[in-house]
């Protein structure tokens, strides 16, 4: 079967509920790392005796997702549901293809390792 | 020789020592994780060095027999080996000689060490400790003399300050812009985001220089009597009037009161309180703290405009501070404080003590600034005050002190 790659960037505060909707949509594995960036929602200010900074990179979550592709629209109507609040700043998700994945412990390929 | 004054001065000299390191967490929060360790090393190196030159040398300098015009001591206390019972004009004081020249060697180091504040990022370690080494001797000892000693010129015309308002404050905050004209901006200063690594760290660091502080001011009386007390009481109250007058800037013209806009409001307060502090009424001393706190948060925005990278504003708050704390004691002196001091103008005294008080500033200012510049000047053209660039870039904890703060071991990011 055909493989996909979700990524997603997500809130922060955002990751337990994340968590549990993805739960609910049987995935049962993700990798999360911590990151910081910067889109329509850009940063913020903060003051140091005065002085003004701006800070651009916001931390966000960036989970990644391995999937067979048939589940693909499943996972990603959770992630938005799960992980909107509804202001700027939410967060992105995109899919590629995965060329293979393998499980260490045993050596399965593909669809086996997921 | 008292042994209640005795006790007290040798307490007071340990709170003293106890502010250097309050100092290099209060600093060491401010700069990037890349040179804490760097910035507080300066402290611990004017804690080794200065001790050292001063028990040598510059504690004779400072208290020693007039060589003449009350311009510097001679070396009859060189090695604290010799010490007469009482110091030179300091028969009036009953606590022992000794624990006096103690207490007065902790000012020493902590005035060499505010320095780190202006020149924090980019000076090389030797560089730092050859120009303290060097400054106590040609700059902090002959202030000291002039103001600490009765002999000394300045003491003897009058000119009043109790714990240091112009040998600690005024001196560190000139002698720390000069090496900073000669040093020059932080690479990236102001472009670049250099925002504090942990205000905690700060926050720790202001409580200890409080703590401290009520025995810079309290141990300045070199008694355990009235006078003492007015100094602690007064210390206390210009910190949190200071503290007050700060956040009170920052909310009525930037909408934010800061946790680090407080911690600088309660130095600015004691700065400024320093040189009254045994000399004026509870009044006075929130009034002068007030006024320190919301001109020095006004004084380290100015920074910016001027282009002078004084790092963590040492001119902004020791020297503002002092400049404040001096002037106003002009105006709040009171002989009921204390009956060795003088009537300053709001007290009945007339305009005599304000202006020995703008004359010791001016002089100090003056003194601290040309001194420390030609100092530093001939560092840079010898040894060289300034690491490389690349050095900077990749910070001082690591290319002056082969250690990194946070993440022991090379980067710490795969170790398990």
């Amino acid at each position: 079967m055909e493989l996909k790659l979700i990524t997603a960037i997500i809130k922060p505060f955002k990751i337990d509920d994340v968590k549990a909707g993805l739960k609910t949509v049987g995935v049962d594995g993700l990798t999360v790392t911590e990151v910081h960036g910067f889109g329509r929602q850009r940063g913020h200010t903060e003051v140091y005796r005065g002085a003004e900074y701006e800070i651009d990179f916001v931390p966000k979550l960036k989970l990644e997702i391995i999937t067979n592709a048939n589940q693909v629209d499943e996972i990603v109507n959770a992630l938005v549901a799960s992980a909107s609040t509804g202001s700027i700043g939410d967060g992105k998700i995109w899919v590629s293809p995965l060329e293979t994945v393998v499980r260490v412990r045993t050596d399965e390929r593909g669809s086996d390792a997921i | 020789m008292n042994t209640t004054d005795t006790l007290w001065v040798i307490l007071s000299a340990a709170l003293v020592l106890f502010m250097t390191p309050g100092l290099a967490l209060f600093y060491g929060g401010m700069v990037r994780s890349k040179n804490v360790l760097a910035i507080m090393m300066n402290s611990l190196a004017a804690m080794a060095v200065v001790t050292v030159i001063w028990v040598a040398i510059a504690g004779s300098l400072s208290f020693g027999d007039d060589l003449g015009g009350g311009l510097l001591g001679n070396l009859s206390l060189a090695g604290l080996a010799h010490i007469p019972s009482s110091l030179p004009g300091l028969s009036g004081v009953h606590a022992s000689s000794l624990s006096v020249l103690l207490y007065q060697m902790m000012f020493a180091i902590i005035t060499a060490a505010l320095i780190s504040g202006g020149t924090t990022d980019r000076i090389k370690f030797s560089s730092f400790v050859v120009l303290i080494s060097i400054w106590t001797v040609a700059v902090y000892a002959p202030l000291a003399h002039w103001v600490f000693s009765p002999n000394g010129w300045l003491a003897h015309r009058g000119v009043l300050d109790f714990a240091g308002g112009t040998v600690v404050e005024i001196n560190s905050g000139f002698s720390t812009l000069a090496v900073v004209l000669v040093l020059g901006p932080r690479k990236g200063w102001p472009r670049d985001s250099m925002t504090p690594h942990s205000v905690p760290l700060s926050l720790l660091g202001l409580g200890i220089l409080w703590f401290g502080w009520l025995g810079f001011n309290g141990g300045s009386s070199l008694a355990m009597n009235d006078v003492a007390v007015s100094a602690v009481l007064n210390t206390q109250l210009a910190a949190a009037a200071g503290l007050i007058g700060w956040l009170i800037y920052e909310r009525t013209t930037e909408h934010y009161a800061t946790t680090l806009g407080a911690a600088s409001g309660g130095v600015a307060g004691m700065v400024a309180i320093t040189p009254c502090a045994g000399f004026v009424q509870p009044y006075a001393a929130l009034i002068i703290g007030l006024i320190a706190g919301l001109a020095c948060a006004k004084a380290v925005r100015m920074k910016f405009k001027l282009g002078i990278d004084d790092s963590l504003d040492v001119l902004g708050v020791h020297g503002v501070g002092g400049v404040i704390g001096m002037v106003l004691l002009g105006l709040f002196a009171t002989k009921s404080i204390n009956p060795a001091g003088a009537d300053g103008l709001l007290q009945g005294g007339g305009f005599a003590l304000l202006a020995d008080e703008l004359l010791a500033i001016v002089v100090t200012a003056s003194f601290a600034f040309g001194v420390t510049w030609l100092i530093a000047q001939a560092i840079s053209k010898t040894i060289g005050l300034r690491v490389s660039e690349e050095d900077e870039l990749k910070g001082l904890d690591l290319t002056q002190h082969a250690e990194s703060a946070y993440s022991g071991g090379g980067s710490g990011r795969f170790s398990s």
